[in-house]
Parts: structure tokens; sequence; C-alpha cells
């Protein structure tokens, strides 16, 4: 009936929508160059910080780097203690966090009804959520008040940090091993525990470590709960993890105020150490990503 | 045949009889036990934030929140300064870095080939790699003085009509924090909702495009449609990131104990304060006090992920459901 003379302004007719054209041609366009524009302008962004840490970094890299202590002002120096104390302080940290949360992944994956599972996972995102200085505030409170800072204490609560993040990643991946294996190994007579051990953890090892590995770089970086923990160290080289241990986020944090540009240099050198483990963690994150693919599919 | 006295589909009783469980009841003891820790560790972490705090809080009771002070000489502390420090850091944060994210995951999922979109995606991720003490001491170093001298006159010069852009310019600022907060919080958006995008049924758009409507008008109808509750949990998360950093904020935020208009002007968070004054406070009240924004924060930054958290997991329900 009135299809034959459609009403102007219809926004149902297709043919009056020939005036739009233009304007949604217009639109589709802008849309696609402001897409392309953004992802553009971070992928910008990630270069313009990493060429500056490298450039800048490099200026300031040197053997004595890695050999001297923290300088007394003005005075050539390293960041060796630093260094040492960021590895000590992180192996601890691994140490605690990777065997707790895996075990609350197992929990979560083998043995709890789906409205626990649903609940820890819930708790976990939750805990991953908190800020880390919330986290030094609290093993502030819980260890440092009374006993004084220590290694052990930032390593606390880097775990603290790292065990959400490990035991979401490992839980993942528990959840998409086959059932098919489980069934094959409980039906051979194997206890569940040793089907768990022997079978499920080790099919799913690939994505465990790229978790873990995405987790230690995560917590390498991390500063604030350090400046709770374990930030008032003598500037040597120490194996002491009762005491505080100067670590290289708080020593980039320190330098990063300094006015002293020698010192803004090793702020830098610092920030392409840290840099370049953090890419290192990453790379070997794809690397056991790509065998957790194959693996499953194999499997 | 008579021997099989067990249903060979229920190995669990057979072990059970035998008597090899130990190892599982232990196993099983040992899995609960860390489940629970952990349950009991977010409980734990909450409670000795507040107890912490108590002595302030006692003290100043609930005005603290909204009292503009800090001043150590006379011992009196107020948190509104870095209440609206964080939020207003946060907000311009999140609204420059939710259309960025949305557009980099339309890119990555409905733009680029394949070929090109997964190393651009693993870029993008790689930003939210930087350790973010990293990325301030790029921000003070580089970044800061970058804004003095070009952005900050540069919009003074558009928008200088507006109080917000006005006055000197610094280095060390609001607007350096807020941009270097947006870049922490865009992969972390943009991931979230190139996975969403990723999952949006296909022949709903397709059913779109062969309606006639153009790629923007699917997106626009049908994804961001979809894709909605999932997008404002994204948004939340990113939220609940900015509001928590506290390193890379107070390298360059500038630092300041009171509220100032414009956004060239240095100011404070939560976070970056207590990071910056916590080794230097001078009396327990001080101490107390910058616990007391501890406290703030953590209660701010719960509500905004358990939001977030719950929106999720409705939203997954609902497609499961589908």
């Amino acid at each position: 009936m009135s299809s034959t003379t459609p009403v102007p302004g219809d926004p149902f007719d297709i043919t009056t929508r020939s005036n739009g054209l233009r304007r949604r041609r217009i639109v589709e366009r802008l849309f696609g160059a402001l897409a392309i524009l953004s992802a553009l302008a971070a992928v910008g962004i990630l270069a313009l910080v990493l060429g500056t840490v490298v450039a800048k970094g490099l200026d300031a890299l040197n053997w004595d780097l890695f050999t001297k202590s923290r300088p007394l002002f003005g005075q050539e120096g390293g960041i060796a203690d630093a260094l040492i104390g960021s590895i000590i302080i992180v192996g601890m940290c691994m140490a605690m966090a990777i065997p707790f949360a895996v075990l609350v992944a197992i929990y979560m994956s083998e043995y709890a009804s789906p409205r626990i599972a649903t609940f820890l996972r819930l708790v976990l995102d939750i805990l991953n959520g908190i800020p880390a200085i919330i986290v030094g505030i609290f093993v502030f409170g819980l260890l440092v008040v009374g006993h004084g800072q220590s290694a052990v204490y930032g390593a606390f609560a880097l775990a603290i940090l790292m065990l959400p993040m490990v035991a979401r990643a490992t839980q993942e991946v528990l959840d998409i091993v086959p059932r098919s294996q489980r069934e094959a190994s409980l039906a051979l007579g194997v206890t569940k525990w040793r089907t768990t051990w022997n079978i499920i953890l080790p099919s799913a090892i690939g994505g465990i470590l790229t978790g873990v590995v995405i987790a230690v770089a995560r917590v390498a970086g991390e500063t604030a709960p350090l400046l709770f923990t374990s930030s008032i160290a003598a500037n040597a080289v120490s194996f002491d993890v009762s005491h505080a241990l100067p670590t290289l986020p708080v020593a980039i944090f320190a330098f990063s105020e300094s006015p002293d540009p020698g010192e803004q240099a090793m702020g830098w050198a610092a920030a392409l150490v840290l840099i370049a483990f953090v890419l290192v963690m990453n790379v070997l994150a794809k690397i056991f990503a790509g065998r957790k693919q194959r693996q499953l599919e194999g499997g | 045949m008579t021997t099989v006295t067990q249903d060979p589909a229920a190995p669990g009783p057979s072990l059970e009889s035998r008597g090899i469980r130990l190892g599982d009841v232990l196993f099983r003891g040992v899995a609960i036990v860390a489940a629970a820790a952990a349950t009991a560790l977010l409980g734990l972490i909450a409670y000795k934030v507040i107890e912490q705090a108590w002595p302030a809080i006692e003290h100043f009771g609930l005005s603290f929140v909204w009292t503009e002070a800090w001043n150590p000489v006379e011992d009196q502390y107020g948190a509104l300064t870095f209440i609206y420090g964080t939020v207003v850091t946060s907000v311009i944060a999140l609204l420059l870095a939710t259309p960025i994210s949305i557009a980099i995951a339309l890119f990555l999922t409905e733009i680029a080939p394949r070929r090109i979109a997964s190393p651009i995606a693993t870029l993008v991720e790689l930003l939210a790699a930087i350790p973010s003490v990293v990325l301030g001491l790029w921000g003070i170093l580089v970044f800061g003085p970058w804004v003095a001298e070009n952005l900050e006159p540069w919009l003074e010069k558009w928008l200088g009509f507006i109080p917000l852009f006005g006055g000197t310019f610094y280095q060390a600022g609001m607007l350096p924090a807020a941009l270097v907060l947006t870049i922490m919080i865009v992969p972390i958006t943009s991931a979230i909702c190139r996975e969403l995008f990723s999952r949006t049924p296909r022949d709903l758009t397709d059913g779109a495009l062969a309606l006639g409507s153009t790629r923007w008008e699917a997106i626009r109808g049908v994804m961001f449609a979809y894709a909605a509750p999932g997008i404002a949990a994204a948004v939340l998360l990113g939220l609940g990131r900015a509001f928590g950093e506290a390193i890379a904020v107070a390298q360059v935020i500038g630092g300041s104990d009171h509220i100032n208009v414009s956004l060239f002007a240095p100011a404070d968070t939560l976070g970056a304060r207590i990071a910056s004054q916590y080794q230097g406070a001078t009396s327990p009240l001080q101490q107390g006090s910058l616990l007391y924004l501890g406290a703030i924060l953590m209660v701010i930054s719960l509500v905004t992920n358990v939001c977030a958290q719950l929106i999720v997991r409705r939203f997954e329900k609902q497609r499961r459901a589908v």
C-alpha cells in the first residue's frame, strides 16, 4: 500500500537511505582509521618507552654496574647489591608461592564441588585485584612491626601477589586437561592423588610454567610491597635474608627521585636490566604456551 | 566371573576398601588447607589493614574522609586531597583508555588480518608487562618535561577558558599521572575487550552485515550490545588498577597537600601519598593517618573489584544459558 510512496524520513525505508549512505561511509572510514590509530599509538608508546630505556640504559651500562654497590653521594658505583637482592627475594617468593598456588589450583579443579570452586575463583580474583601497596601495609602490620624489615618478609609480600596469578593460571589449564586422561588412569586402579601427580600435572606443565613465568616477571618489578618490607637496607652486597636487602625496583624508585644525573643514569641502567628480564620471561612464557598447546592437542 | 563384586565404573570405593586411600586423604587434606588459607588470607589482609589504621580512625572519626588537610607540624590530617586526586586521575585515565582499548580490540578482531593482529596483540600485552616503577622513571624524566613544554601549553591555548586547563605548567602533576595511568590500563582493558569481541557469535554480526549495515553499524548494534556487560567489567577492572597504582603515580604526580583546580598542578593520590611519605612519617599520628589512607584505598578498590567480578560472572552465566 504505502510502500510504493515512501514517507520521507522513514528510517526503515531503504530507498531513501541513499542520502545517508555518504555519511555512513564516512563514519565507517573514520572508525577504521581511529581503530588503526589506536593500535599504532599503543605500539608507539611501547616502542617509545622501551627505546628510551634501552638508549639511556646502554649509555650507563658498564662492568662496574654489575660488580659495585650503590654509591654514596656522587661516587662511582653500580647496582650489584640491588640485583642480588632482587634475585634472592624473587627466588624466595617463588618457593613460597608456587607450591601453595598449585595446591590451591589442584583443590579447585580436582576436589572441590563446583560451588566451592566458583567461590574460590572469586576469592583469588579479588585477591589479585588488591593493590600491591595494600599488601605491603598488610605484611608491615603482620610481620614487620616489632621485628623490623627483612628480605623474607619482602618475599612473603610478593608471594601474596603471586599466589592468585599462579593459582588461577594453573586451575585454568587443569580444567582443560581432557577428562579421558583422568578416567583412563583411575580405571587402571591408580589412586586419585597419584593420577593428579603423575598424569594431570605433567600434561598441564606447559600451562603452569606459562603462568609462573608471567607472574615472576610481574612480581620482579613490584616496588610498593618492598617499600614496607625490604627498603631500609645498607648499600652493600649481602646474602643475609633476615635483614632488608636492596632490590632493583626500590633502587629505581630512589634513583628516579634523585636530582643527580649520575644517579638518574644508574636508574636507567637498572631499568634496562629489569626490562630485559621481563622481556626474557615473556618470551619464555610464549614458548611454554606453545608447548602446552601441542601437548594438549597430542594428548 | 562372580569374583568381580564391585562396580567397575566406580573405582573409588574399591580402592577405599583395600585401604590404599591414605595418600588420597593426605593430598586432599593438604589441598583443602591451602585453599582455606588462601580464603583466610583475604580476610586477614582486610582485618590487619583496618586494625593498623584504627588509632587514626578513632582519633579523626569518619570526618577524616572529607577533611582537606595534611599538616605534620600541627598533626592535622585528612584524606580529601588524596581521594580527589585518586578519583580525578583514574577517571581521566578511564575516559581516555576506554575508547582506545575498544578501538584496539576492534582493530585486532575485526580489521587487521590475522598475521598482523597476533604480533600487535603481543606488543600491546608487553605494554602491560613494563614494571610500573620503570614507567614512572620514564614518566618523571622524559614524559613529564614533554607534557610541561608541549602538551600543557597546547591544552591551555585551546581549552584555557576551562579552569582545569590553566595556570603554571609543571613537569609533575595531575595530568602526567593520569596519562601514565592511561598507558597502564589500556593493555588490561583492551585484552579483555578483545576476548569479548572474538567470542561474539559470528552469525549475529554476519546477519547485520547481510542486512546491509556497514561494519561499524554491525559492531555498534550487535557486538556492543552483546559485549556491553563485559566491557563494563573490563572498565571497572581497569579502574581498580588505576585506583591502586601507587608507585608510578608517586613518581609523576608531584605531591601536594591541598587540592588544586588546575590539572597541570601537582596533586596526590591515596596510594602515592602512602608510598612517598611512609618512610618519612614523624609522628605516630601521621603514620596512622597514612594507614587510614590505606584503609580507604582498600575499601574503594575492593568495592570496585567485587562489582567487576560479579558482572563478569553474571555475564558468563548468561552466555552459557544462550
